[in-house]
């Protein structure tokens, strides 16, 4: 709905920011609550067991950092950027054969519980970081070029979206250093090709944030790491999920 | 009841014709004398009309007279145009919604309306028919700025100037500009900065007299040229128009600055001919610049971009009409026959 409306309103020279894609992505993350709910309550334990589940938990994480950060920073368009992302994860997931049930009987371990949602969570706030990362690359290279689109007049300046990056990948880092650390309480051996991948993305993020801190990058650099940082994240997730099978959840 | 309107505007008389009809304090009265029972005066440095209910009739002359303060010295027999029924209407949708305006979309014109017709409220010139009239009439502008992208963009270049320095720094009241060359195109695009916020404003320039004439009337202060290179470390803006034959900065000189200031973006505004920045300083990460060609070429597609919006306003102004149209047939109890109003459409010329 929210790509739609975008387009149709930017193909019309027009478009109104604020509410339509805040209520779009909005109604999608009440479907994607209750769908994670109900599967939730089947499982007895957080749905995060199969690769199925972990893309739409990595969806509704997606639209829930929106939710959080659109209105705060004027970034309703946004939306349009972030529908896309949430379409395609959830596309991929109700399409893909991926579905399957876990193969043994899985115990309940709250810590495993935890630290595999906060570190879900907090590739929503990657992804949005990424998102940011694009509009950001959008506006500034309109701004180098000098010609401005329809869609110039509705991004936030660049200095907006830069400090939105700032603090989605603070959150992002935050959340996914509790994930992390939380693996340790875990209490049941982790496959070591896991635990490599999620220092490997630990590393990479922390590296975006001290270059973006210690002036190595610039913001227009910060940006593209954004979008390779997440990409590689995503890649590795799937590996995770992939290589892991009998210990995920 | 006959709703009219009859006016003067940019369109058809020079500022000359619009100067000596543009109203008085016994206008007002004047034009209820001369049978209007409802009228009201809009005047603007481009257009000079009257919205009226009357009665009976009353003729182009009549209103005229009633705009000159000196009635003896009425030299002009200017091209009044005028308008009735719902193409009076219809005149001033467009006229509140920009579209009648110098600039298509310009939005000022919808204060001026709102404060014309304070003044007419206030001294009860206004009845129910202009009360109608003008509150639809804000209504249709609002629905119009809202539903198309007729005030999109900046039309003049400092305007630009100032988008494009939103659409970077976002709140411009913490931007450090330094103004190179004390011209009067660099003196617009400084006012309209501080007209956004901006506070913290250096200028400099060769004759030091002149860069200090223009830092005390933009409330800003001089830095001696000299130092100007060493303030691009610190500015957020830089707005260069000095005559000097061959550039003043480019890639090389400006680079080692930059280093120390990686994630601040360094927007400069070249509006010199021949241009004191060369253009492969754009080439620099983080830095924006615009010489003034290119921000001409904004203001010139924002100008389109408002034009080829005219025609979705048109469609809302042209239900608006109807809607008006129909409830003061029916809401205020007046039979409005198309056939009572042979002039409808018709612009008399002379008046």
């Amino acid at each position: 709905m929210a790509i739609g409306h975008t387009a149709l309103e930017m193909r019309g020279g027009i478009f109104r920011p604020m509410r339509f894609n805040f209520f779009a992505v909005g109604l999608g993350f009440i479907f994607q609550t209750a769908f994670l709910s109900i599967r939730g309550h089947a499982l007895g334990r957080c749905p995060i067991t199969n690769l199925f589940e972990v893309i739409v938990f990595v969806a509704w994480s997606i639209a829930l950092f929106y939710m959080l950060v659109g209105p705060g920073y004027r970034l309703s368009l946004m939306g349009a950027f972030t529908a896309p992302l949430v379409v395609l994860l959830q596309l991929f997931a109700l399409l893909a054969p991926i579905d399957k049930p876990h193969r043994v009987r899985l115990r309940a371990n709250s810590w495993l519980e935890f630290h595999a949602s906060i570190s879900l969570v907090a590739y929503g706030a990657f992804a949005l970081a990424c998102i940011a990362g694009v509009m950001y690359l959008v506006q500034e290279r309109q701004l180098k070029t000098h010609h401005l689109h329809s869609i110039f007049y509705h991004l936030p300046p660049l200095t907006d979206l830069f400090a939105a990056i700032t603090r989605l990948l603070w959150w992002g880092f935050a959340l996914y250093t509790l994930g992390l650390i939380s693996g340790f309480f875990v209490g049941e051996p982790l496959p070591w090709i896991q635990i490599t991948c999620a220092i490997g993305v630990w590393f990479l993020y922390g590296l975006i944030l001290q270059g973006r801190y210690l002036h190595w990058f610039a913001p227009k650099r910060v940006a593209a790491l954004c979008i390779i940082g997440f990409s590689a994240a995503l890649s590795l997730l799937w590996g995770i999920t992939f290589t892991a099978q009998t210990h995920t959840p | 009841m006959n709703l009219f309107c009859i006016g003067l505007s940019h369109h058809n008389a020079d500022v000359e014709a619009r100067e000596y009809f543009a109203g008085h304090v016994e206008s007002d009265r004047a034009l209820r004398n001369c049978g209007c029972n409802e009228a009201l005066v809009l005047s603007t440095c481009n257009r000079v009309e009257v919205y009226a209910a009357s009665e009976k009739r009353v003729s182009t002359d009549e209103i005229a007279r009633c705009l000159v303060r000196d009635d003896t010295a009425h030299r002009f027999a200017p091209p009044f145009y005028r308008y009735e029924g719902e193409k009076c209407a219809q005149h001033l949708f467009r006229v509140t919604s920009g579209l009648d305006s110098m600039v298509v979309g310009e939005t000022e014109i919808l204060g001026q309306a709102k404060k014309a017709y304070e003044a007419a409220r206030a001294t009860s010139a206004a009845g129910r028919y202009l009360h109608r009239l003008f509150q639809r009439a804000f209504r249709v502008a609002k629905q119009v700025r809202t539903h198309t992208e007729i005030t999109r963009g900046a039309v003049s270049v400092g305007s630009v100037a100032v988008d494009l320095a939103y659409k970077i720094f976002g709140d411009l009241q913490n931007c450090k500009v330094l103004v190179l060359g004390a011209g009067e195109t660099s003196e617009r695009t400084i006012r309209a900065l501080v007209s956004r916020g901006v506070a913290d404003l250096r200028v400099s320039n060769r004759s030091p007299e002149r860069g200090e004439a223009l830092a005390l009337a933009v409330n800003g202060r001089a830095i001696g040229f000299e130092q100007w290179l060493e303030q691009c470390r610190e500015v957020d803006i830089l707005i260069t128009s000095t005559s000097s034959e061959v550039p003043l900065l480019w890639q090389e000189k400006l680079a080692p600055m930059l280093r120390e200031r990686i994630d601040r973006p360094l927007f400069i505004i070249d509006i010199a001919v021949p241009r004191d920045v060369a253009p492969d300083v754009n080439a620099l990460d983080g830095v924006y610049l615009y010489d003034i060609d290119s921000l001409q070429s904004i203001a010139e597609q924002s100008l389109a971009t408002r034009r080829a919006q005219v025609a979705a306003a048109e469609q809302i102004i042209s239900q608006h009409v109807a809607e008006f149209d129909e409830m003061i047939t029916r809401g205020l109890n007046c039979p409005v026959q198309s056939s009572e109003h042979p002039t409808v459409g018709i612009v008399e010329q002379g008046g």
